[in-house]
């Protein structure tokens, strides 16, 4: 069967706010939908019934088991748009993009939406496991008496709920200290980490200076730009702050609150379609979706240095350039996402280890550095926060932008996420 | 804002208690909605010197009104025409005195009055003092008028934007437009397939959309059949979206006064669109302060926004291949261009600027296939602007025109989308007020 390319039309995000800021009492539901509605009014789709809107969240409430449906039905698309959730942890919005790019390829619908939302400060707080334990037990009994006898389990700790922790079930640890060994192990440096970070946000400035968010943001709740951003933001003043991660370490710590990034809140949408489709309703193609690949690690058992848990992503890149005919410097454009300094750093020290590379991918020899100069031009997760699943698709959507303006060219998106996964994809223009 | 004063005098109490303390009484305005009919009783038509002619009838019966002959003293009548056109001499001005002395207390509230007449040509001066009286005539009836009913002055020199100029001075759309003159001159004027929808296929930018008049144009010209890019700052975008997904329209984030808005504008009609059919320019700042304490920011950003913009974006657009033929422009003046207001220096020298931007550009854009290009001076508007005003000052701005109450942002809207229309082609370089006839100014 023949394929196709999907096309990114465009993106429409909300800024991202950081962790009990201005879009606190936002909830998933809220943000996703304003940025449907924002990618709705920027190219016309009011009323229109889109093949599908594909979209999800990290931390979710029970109650929101169809939150991409329910927002597309409080949107102004289409009630007759399907929708359907996806959850890859922090690779969730870029998935969620090869999902609908994938059935834009096969020609099984000619439009579609990727997005993803998420909030840190309207987090899903559960009621107790013990509590819920005797509540569900007190529902099974089928008499009064088998009811009453169950709910005698009742203790007042019970009342203690079960609020969400950023750690990975399997190891205790949070992402933090997870990439903080993972760093040590690679010896990446304090300096290095906050020159990136510094980066990160004066790219970032730069961009919104010069009107380049115009057309892929769209304000909600007086907030015009990413919170987080500091514009002024330098490696000396990085230089002062405590570490924050990897105390253990002791003063091989190296990880600050400024070179990881913040929790934080906002949501983000992509346009894909045919080229057809957006010919006929007269939307300019941004680029095109190339590939895609996804990786896992054993950070539970696997080795310190080379199966960190942010780690997938080195693993997942070889396999896409391979199948692409590809080196990795054959890219006009790398968007490699910024969750801590340390991870960009790593991911690109790997790629540069010609004993790492020939041992755990299997390769002739290292794949060699990149010109960082090509590197999250725009500016990255550092400095724009980053709502788990809202990343990849604000990483999409600029991604096709750059292409776009570049006039021709390719780029590297790769994200890492919890649970030792990667996500990695190519976009064309 | 709600009008409660307006509220309360059309209360059956506060009517009553208004009547006899002598207070000013504004009627509830007779306002468009689709499907109404035009008017809400006949036309009576009249002229002087001599008879209506039938091709007048014609052309006001085509426009859906009911057209009835001869003044009967039981009738009531929805409008009032009458045609000057042939006056050449004071003395066939008496025919005025003749027509309206009997029928004016037939109009019905809301009704209208509009005379037909010539404008001064300087050929002959009697002729041109007669013709000139005509609007010592409408100005004064408007304000005589009572009960929502206004008077207006058309001046046919050609009859190809008769059809479309009476459908809105006679309609709802004009309520807020009383005591005017309007040239109609040659150019083309194509009557819409459907008066409905007389921007069907169309494509139209409105700049400052997010919110008040520009808000309310964009959703005019969307309800008219036109496809509506709203264009605001990218920090108004959360409410810029509402506007979009309301009216079915698409959204851009420009700032008018920065350098690359042309360019920006330009790319992305290319981008989106087949060409621009109508562009109203909305965006408009305020920075008030008396000019002796004027600081120079506030000056610039004003000239900036109100009129640098206006110039460069039409230049550009002349310049490029994106603007269609029988394109509309329309720009927002004010009153305030006109009449000048106290702590507007800087607001009064753009709106006034606008004006003589709209006259000089006239001759390129008729050249641009017969495209126009004009101006909307509004009066005093209910918006969130005049929201913030203190009560007092507001209560007596809202009664100091003809029709004694503050104009709404719609009013403004139908006005824009009548000039933007394909039968207003022989309207260009004018200035159109929308003030109620307000008692300050020209």
């Amino acid at each position: 069967m023949a394929t196709r390319r999907a096309a990114v039309v465009g993106g429409n995000r909300i800024p991202f706010a950081r962790s009990n800021g201005p879009y606190s009492h936002a909830s998933n539901q809220d943000m996703l939908t304003a940025a449907l509605d924002g990618l709705a009014a920027r190219f016309g789709l009011q009323g229109e019934r889109l093949g599908e809107v594909v979209a999800g969240a990290v931390l979710k409430h029970s109650r929101d088991f169809n939150l991409t449906r329910e927002c597309v039905l409080g949107s102004s698309l289409s009630p007759s748009t399907p929708a359907y959730d996806v959850q890859q942890a922090c690779g969730t919005g870029l998935e969620a993009a090869i999902l609908v790019a994938n059935k834009i390829a096969l020609g099984q619908i000619e439009s579609g939406v990727a997005g993803g939302t998420d909030t840190t400060s309207d987090a899903p707080i559960a009621v107790n496991e013990d509590l819920r334990a005797v509540l569900l037990e007190a529902n099974r009994a089928k008499s009064l008496g088998g009811r009453l006898k169950a709910l005698t389990g009742l203790r007042p700790t019970q009342l203690v709920p079960a609020i969400p922790a950023n750690l990975e079930p399997r190891t205790g640890l949070s992402m933090g200290e997870h990439q903080a060994i993972t760093g040590a192990e690679w010896g990446i440096g304090r300096e290095a980490q906050d020159e990136l970070a510094a980066a990160s946000h004066q790219h970032l400035a730069a961009a919104y200076d010069r009107g380049f968010f115009d057309d892929l943001v769209t304000p909600y709740l007086g907030l015009t730009r990413d919170q987080n951003l500091r514009a002024d933001s330098t490696t000396e003043k990085l230089a002062k702050l405590s570490p924050a991660f990897g105390k253990s370490l002791g003063d091989q710590a190296t990880m600050t609150a400024g070179n990881s990034t913040p929790l934080s809140d906002g949501a983000s949408t992509v346009l894909l379609a045919s080229d057809e489709w957006a010919a006929a309703h007269k939307l300019p193609v941004l680029a095109h979706f190339v590939d895609a690949e996804t990786a896992a690690v054993d950070y539970v058992h696997g080795d310190r240095k080379a199966d960190g848990l942010l780690m997938a992503p080195i693993y997942a890149v070889p396999r896409l350039l391979e199948r692409n005919k590809l080196s990795l410097q054959d890219f006009d454009f790398y968007e490699i996402h910024e969750a801590f300094a340390s991870t960009v750093l790593t991911t690109l020290a790997a790629w540069e280890d010609d004993e790492f590379c020939r041992e755990r991918l299997g390769l002739p020899g290292a794949l060699g550095p990149i010109d960082r100069s090509k590197l999250n031009v725009n500016g990255s997760s550092l400095a724009a926060g980053h709502p788990f699943a809202a990343t990849g698709g604000r990483i999409v959507a600029s991604l096709a932008k750059q292409l776009h303006e570049r006039g021709s060219g390719r780029g590297l998106i790769s994200i890492c996420a919890a649970g030792g996964q990667g996500v990695v994809a190519i976009l064309e223009a | 804002m709600s009008d409660r004063y307006l509220s309360l005098v059309n209360s059956p109490v506060g009517s009553a208690v208004a009547s006899r303390v002598g207070l000013p009484r504004p009627a509830v305005l007779r306002r468009y909605e689709p499907g109404a009919p035009l008017l809400p009783g006949p036309v009576l038509l009249g002229a002087t010197p001599g008879k209506t002619t039938a091709a007048l009838k014609k052309t006001v019966t085509a426009t859906g009104a009911e057209v009835v002959d001869g003044p009967s003293e039981t009738a009531k009548y929805g409008a009032l025409i009458f045609d000057a056109r042939a006056v050449a001499t004071p003395a066939d001005l008496a025919g005025f005195q003749s027509f309206f002395a009997g029928t004016l207390r037939q109009l019905m509230p809301c009704g209208r009055v509009l005379v037909l007449g010539r404008a001064a040509d300087g050929v002959d001066v009697t002729v041109d003092a007669s013709r000139q009286a005509l609007d010592g005539i409408v100005r004064s009836l408007a304000k005589e008028l009572q009960r929502g009913s206004t008077a207006n002055l058309l001046l046919v020199e050609d009859e190809a934007s008769l059809p479309s100029a009476l459908r809105f001075f006679l309609s709802g759309k004009a309520a807020y437009v009383d005591g005017q003159p309007i040239r109609l001159e040659a150019g083309t004027a194509p009557a819409p397939k459907d008066w409905d929808k007389p921007l069907a296929g169309k494509t139209a930018l409105v700049t400052g959309a997010a919110r008040g008049i520009g808000a309310a144009i964009a959703g005019v010209l969307a309800r008219d059949g036109a496809h509506v890019i709203a264009a605001d700052l990218a920090a108004a975008g959360e409410a810029l979206a509402k506007v979009a997904n309301r009216i079915g329209g698409t959204t851009l984030h420009l700032d008018v006064a920065s350098p690359d808005a042309p360019e920006k504008l330009l790319t992305h009609l290319s981008a989106h669109t087949d060409g621009l059919d109508v562009l109203i320019h909305n965006a408009g700042i305020t920075r008030d302060k008396l000019l002796a304490n004027m600081k120079p920011d506030h000056w610039a950003s004003v000239i900036a926004v109100n009129l640098e913009s206006q110039l460069r974006i039409n230049a550009a657009l002349l310049d490029s291949d994106q603007l269609r033929e029988q394109s509309r422009v329309v720009c927002l003046s004010s009153t305030t261009g006109f009449s000048g207001n106290r702590g507007q220096t800087n607001y009064g020298a753009t709106k006034a600027g606008v004006i003589g931007l709209v006259r000089a550009s006239a001759p390129a854009f008729a050249a641009h296939g017969n495209s126009t290009i004009n101006a909307i001076a509004p009066g005093f508007i209910d918006t969130e602007m005049t929201a913030k005003m203190p009560l007092a000052t507001r209560e007596v701005a809202r009664r100091l025109s003809s029709l004694q109450q503050a104009g709404l942002p719609i009013d403004v809207a139908e006005a824009a989308a009548w000039l933007s229309s394909p039968g207003a082609g022989g309207v260009n370089g004018q200035v159109l007020r929308v003030c109620g006839q307000n008692l300050v100014g020209a």
